[in-house]
This record gives structure tokens, C-alpha cells and sequence, in this order.
């Protein structure tokens, strides 16, 4: 096309001749490239495409619908989340890192929690009543995570039902989110310590009944999907990477899992109390999209068990402490539902206006400048929905982090697209990366 | 010690907004002596047995919450991550990336590279950490031993600078590619960077106004 486009001016390129379809007309550059001898073909697929999970551009190489070549291009949702961890307090980083991945927010802040335990050397003073929110609260995103994957990547495949039942689920879920937490998203729920507040009243019979719910409306999407012909020929043999092809990418999660390899860290390297709860590790052999489906579905039963283990712990632990005892590090004030909505406890608010000025002095210390870490490094990981969330912290002995960097299971695990696609068709390259579930704002960061 | 100041210029204050000033001191962990205690003595055994030039690579082995740290010297980094991915007593076959620390008060190991390795086989972690100058910021890739630092390595670059010798296509991965400056060292400013928008540039959060 002749109209000049100033982000693909013809000085771009060297190679060949540049194509810019904006608004245009479609048969009029089919026409024109169909009047080229040149067989090789690069498309842009991307930066914003309804295929990509986000913002995530693919620079293909074609030779007809076969794909030679395949680069992904990143960091168009780069917001520097790490560097901004580094000017605020170590409580305040939740509230930061919980944005990373936004489809697994609590698994970013338990897995920053229990660094910035580590580091403290309180890892065993964290009451069990909060491990047993904090799991029962993973295994729940678990499940909208999940639904997400299965709702898009069904989409993305041209099946357009599963995604309005994937999503019908994630909303009940996030139900539950808003009741315990008072957000959808995004919580900053678990803190250095322990979790922000204890259960409401009447949460577990609420969960219990979203089980009940979940475990009865999980078997729609089952139903459209497994054995379906259609989805089948589109995701079996599609996107294979094997189990050499895994550890040497570094990959985890799902994709590790749908080679045969039973790699969970809750299982490996149990933390927050999960050697006490039973479950499996759902593994196919089968190496392709077709088996990451399969995880996906499987594992969301077993999230449910999960769920409902915890809940009858969490029953039975009722009254106990959510946050350390240690009140140089415990986030001072509670939350309760005033009037006017959720808020800061009155009864706090009226110890330290009117009762204690210690006590105001104490909550004034610890919310503005914080509490002190020791110095030192320390790797911390959790089994998020894709993978390893491994988060690397330093501490220089100060009331703000030195370093913090996310070990993003959707940023590693991207960089298998081109193993998996190359010599693929074009058609596939969508179910591969979909199978990967990357999240652009965890890729990106 | 050094003070940097933070985007709004304060210095010297109190304030604890995260706009006022920073105050960075060096970080110094002393090295471990044996027993190391768990696993870890029956990694440095094992690796010692498998690399011989193990005491002249290990600068210094450190055991701090548990986790074990070995500092290599960047010449040896290559040769020990083999011996430690191929040794069938170690089996790191899995890298976890790599992340850059910049501590501009270390001299001339301002720079630092730490790679989380895990090994499956035996359900292990330890960790590797090599100490480079600013002014010869240069360090062996290890995509050849783990493929998958390909974008760790990348992206180390992008926020650090540190430049991987023998990468297949060092080149920015997050900010674009003409970027200027290594965002995540400790000298470059937080929100210190005038935006552009549709034509106009809007100046960066600390030029805006003086709070001083």
C-alpha cells in the first residue's frame, strides 16, 4: 500500500518491501502480495491482537500458513514495579507486587510474604490460622486463574461458550474475594506477618456453598471441551515441548506437568502448611496443549479439596490470631464494616486518639517509616498457576527493600512459544501460547 | 555511605514518603565456615570432588536463613555452572534466571549477578553469585548451559547493563530499544524521565514543582 505510515516508514526496513494495513482494504493487499515472487512473508502479530493475552507482539516468519520463525516481543506493560518496591516500606511492596500477574495476585504477595519472613526469621511465628487463610485464598485464585486460561484459550481456539461459563465461575470467586477481602483484584491481603484481617462472619458457609456451586458447574465447561472433536484436533499434538525441552527452558507449572514430570512445589517444598492438606499432582504424558487443557480442568478439583480441607481447619481454629504476635512487625490497626463500609476498626481508632498516645505513637512509627529487616538475601517460591513465582529479596538492613525481583513463571515460560511453534502452523501458534498462559502484566512487570 | 536524594529533592529529612531522600549503606555478610549443615556440606563436597579448580572458582560459600550462596569468580562461572548442571550427585538442571543487584558502595564489585539453581532430581536449591566491577561490566552467558536465561540474561541487561558475553541477541527486553541508562541501578532516579505525549512533553514528576 502506498499511504505512508509514520511508525513504518519505508527507512525501516532493508529487507523487502513494507505492507501497512491500517484501516484499509484487505483484498487490495492480498492482491498485492500475491503479485510478489518473494515466498517469505514477516507479519507483526501484535502489539494489541485479540489472541495475544495482552500486550504481547509476535514478530512471525511465514512461508504460507507455515511458520519458520517466531520472536516475541515484550515489555509494552513495563511499569517498574521492582524499582518502585525500592521507595516504599517492605509492607507497602505488597500493594505492589499483588499488580504483577493480576490474574494471581495472592500468590505474588505470599510469595513476597514469606521472602520478607524469611529475611526476618519469623517464618515460624506465622500463626496457622493465617496459613490456612492464606492457602485457602491461593487455592481460590487458583481457580479463577484457571478459568481464565480455560475461558480465553477456548475463545482464542474459536469456542466461544466455554468462555462465558469460565467466567461465570471466576465471578463466584471473586465473590468470595470481595467478601473476605473487600477487593476483586488486586488485594494486598497477605502481609509481612500474616494476612490484612481474619475471616468475615459468615465466610466459610459462603466458600462451602461456592465449592458445592463450583464442584456442580465445573462439569459444563467438561462437557463442551473434553472428547469435543473440534477442540481436540486443534489442541492434540499442538505446541509439543518435552521434558528436555522444559528444564532446559526453565519451565514449570502446567507445561511441566503435561510432560509426565509430578513437579509441585506444594508438594517438593511444602510451604504455609500445605503437607497437611491432601491432594495430587495431576500430570499427562501426552507433552501438548491438549494435556495442559487437561491439567487445568483436573486441577481445579483438586484446588476444590484444598478449599475444603482448609475450610474445616479454619472452622476449627476460629478466634485465633491472623497476623504475628510480634507487635514491631503486625500491621497495627484491624479492619471491621462500619456504617459507611469497610474501614479502620473505631475500637483502634479510639484506643490511640483517646486512650493510648503510646499506642498512636507506635501505629504512626510502624505505618510511615516501618518496620527494619535485617540485611541479608534470601529466594523465596510458591506454585503459582503457571509455574515457579520465585521472588529474589535483599535487604540492606533498612525499613525499605534493597532489591526485590520477581522470577516470573509467565516471563520464563514465554520464551517456549518459538520451541513450540516453529515449523507449526500459523493456526496453532494461538493454542501454544495460550496453553503457556502468559500474563502480560507478570511477563512484563 | 551515601545519600541519594529522592525525585522530589528533599535531603536529610524524616520523611519516609519514598520521595525524600534514600539512605543506602553498604551490605556486608560475612563468608561461612564449615559445617555448612543440611545438604549444603554434601554440595561443596560433591562439587569440590567433581571441579578441582573448586577452591581457586569459590571466592566464598555463605549460609544465611537457610539458603546456601556460593560467590564464583566470574572467569569460573561457566566452568562450575557445567560441572553443576552435569555432575549426577548435583543435578542443577534448572536455572531460575538471573537477577542483578547494583551496590554502588562495593568497590569494584558494584555490579552482582545471582542465579537461583534447582535441582529436580534431588530436590535442592542453592544459589551462585558473581561480583563484577561497573567499569568492566562484562560476564559469561550461561544460555549455552541453561537456555532458558536467554531473557533473564536479557532483561539483566536492560536493568543493570551488565553485558553477557557470548548472548545470541543481547538486546533490551523491557524498555525500548533506545533507551538510555540502566533503570534499576541505584543511581538512576525514580520517575526522573520527561514523557512524551501526542507531540507535547510533559517534564518528568521532579521537575515538575520544588518541594524544596
Amino acid at each position: 500500500m502506498t499511504t505512508r505510515d509514520s511508525y513504518a516508514s519505508e527507512t525501516d526496513t532493508t529487507e523487502g518491501r513494507v505492507y501497512s494495513v491500517t484501516g484499509g482494504d484487505w483484498d487490495s493487499l492480498v492482491t498485492e502480495i500475491g503479485q510478489s515472487k518473494e515466498e517469505r512473508v514477516v507479519v507483526n502479530m501484535g502489539p494489541q491482537h485479540p489472541s495475544t493475552h495482552g500486550v504481547l507482539r509476535l514478530v512471525l516468519e511465514l512461508e504460507g500458513e507455515t511458520i519458520t520463525e517466531v520472536r516475541a516481543g515484550i515489555g509494552y506493560l513495563h511499569t517498574g514495579i521492582e524499582k518502585n518496591t525500592e521507595y516504599r516500606t517492605w509492607t507497602q511492596g505488597v500493594t505492589f507486587v499483588t499488580r504483577m500477574d493480576y490474574l494471581a495476585p495472592i500468590f505474588n504477595e505470599t510469595a513476597y510474604c514469606l521472602g520478607v519472613e524469611k529475611l526476618l526469621g519469623i517464618t515460624n511465628d506465622i500463626p496457622e490460622r493465617a496459613s490456612e487463610i492464606r492457602v485457602l485464598m491461593m487455592e481460590l485464585n487458583r481457580i479463577s486463574s484457571h478459568m481464565v486460561a480455560l475461558g480465553t484459550g477456548a475463545l482464542e481456539l474459536g469456542a466461544l461458550s466455554p468462555m462465558i461459563f469460565a467466567f461465570r465461575e471466576r465471578e463466584k470467586v471473586l465473590d468470595v474475594f470481595e467478601l473476605v477481602s473487600g477487593l476483586r483484584m488486586n488485594m494486598a491481603y497477605v502481609r509481612p506477618g500474616g494476612v490484612a484481617q481474619d475471616l468475615p462472619k459468615g465466610a466459610i458457609p459462603k466458600i462451602r456453598e461456592t465449592v458445592k456451586e463450583l464442584r456442580h458447574n465445573f462439569k459444563d465447561n467438561e462437557k463442551l471441551l473434553v472428547g469435543n472433536t473440534i477442540w481436540m484436533k486443534r489442541t492434540q499434538g499442538i505446541g509439543y515441548l518435552d521434558l528436555a525441552g522444559c528444564t532446559t527452558l526453565g519451565i514449570t507449572g502446567p507445561v511441566l506437568r503435561s510432560t509426565g514430570m509430578p513437579w509441585d512445589l506444594r508438594k517438593t517444598e511444602p510451604y504455609c502448611g500445605y503437607e497437611n492438606y491432601e491432594f495430587d499432582i495431576v500430570t499427562t504424558d501426552t507433552c501438548d496443549v491438549y494435556g495442559r487443557f487437561l491439567i487445568r480442568m483436573q486441577e481445579l478439583e483438586q484446588s476444590l479439596r484444598i478449599i475444603e480441607q482448609a475450610c474445616d481447619k479454619l472452622e476449627k481454629s476460629e478466634g485465633q490470631p491472623v497476623m504475628v504476635a510480634d507487635k514491631k512487625i503486625a500491621w497495627p490497626s484491624q479492619l471491621s464494616v462500619g456504617s459507611d463500609g469497610l474501614g479502620n476498626s473505631l475500637d483502634h481508632i479510639r484506643e490511640i486518639m483517646s486512650t493510648s498516645m503510646e499506642s498512636l505513637i507506635h501505629h504512626f512509627k510502624l505505618v510511615t517509616e516501618g518496620f527494619r529487616v535485617p540485611a541479608g538475601q534470601v529466594y523465596s517460591a510458591v506454585e503459582s498457576p503457571r509455574g515457579e513465582t520465585g521472588v529474589h529479596l535483599v535487604s540492606d538492613g533498612g525499613t525499605r527493600p534493597y532489591r526485590v525481583h520477581f522470577r516470573e513463571p509467565s516471563f520464563n515460560n514465554l520464551q517456549a512459544t518459538s520451541a513450540m511453534s516453529e515449523g507449526g502452523m500459523l493456526a496453532d501458534i494461538i493454542g501454544a501460547v495460550a496453553s503457556i498462559d502468559p500474563v502480560m502484566g507478570g511477563v512484563d512487570r | 555511605m551515601s545519600e541519594n536524594t529522592g525525585a522530589f529533592g528533599t535531603q536529610g529529612s524524616g520523611d519516609t514518603s519514598g520521595f525524600g531522600g534514600l539512605i543506602r549503606s553498604a551490605i556486608n555478610i560475612g563468608s561461612s565456615e564449615r559445617p555448612y549443615g543440611g545438604y549444603f556440606d554434601e554440595i561443596a563436597d560433591e562439587l569440590e570432588r567433581a571441579y578441582p579448580e573448586f577452591s581457586d572458582a569459590i571466592e566464598k560459600v555463605v549460609v544465611d536463613r537457610g539458603e546456601l550462596t556460593l560467590h564464583v569468580k566470574r572467569e569460573r562461572l561457566f566452568e562450575t555452572a557445567t560441572k553443576l548442571r552435569d555432575t549426577q550427585s548435583l543435578r542443577f538442571e534448572i536455572c531460575l534466571g538471573v537477577n542483578g543487584v547494583h551496590y554502588p558502595e562495593d568497590k569494584d564489585r558494584e555490579l552482582h549477578a545471582v542465579y537461583p539453581l534447582l535441582s529436580m532430581t534431588h530436590n535442592r536449591r542453592i544459589r551462585l553469585e558473581v561480583s563484577i566491577p561497573d567499569s568492566d561490566p562484562h560476564l559469561p552467558s550461561l544460555v549455552e548451559v541453561w537456555g532458558g536465561n536467554n531473557w533473564h540474561e536479557r532483561e539483566t541487561w536492560d536493568m543493570f547493563g551488565i553485558i553477557f558475553d557470548g548472548h545470541p541477541g543481547l538486546t533490551r527486553i523491557l524498555m525500548p530499544d533506545d533507551w538510555p541508562g540502566h533503570p534499576q541501578r541505584k543511581d538512576y532516579p525514580l520517575g526522573g524521565i520527561p514523557i512524551e505525549y501526542k507531540g507535547a512533553t510533559v517534564p518528568a514528576p521532579s521537575e515538575r514543582r520544588s518541594y524544596r
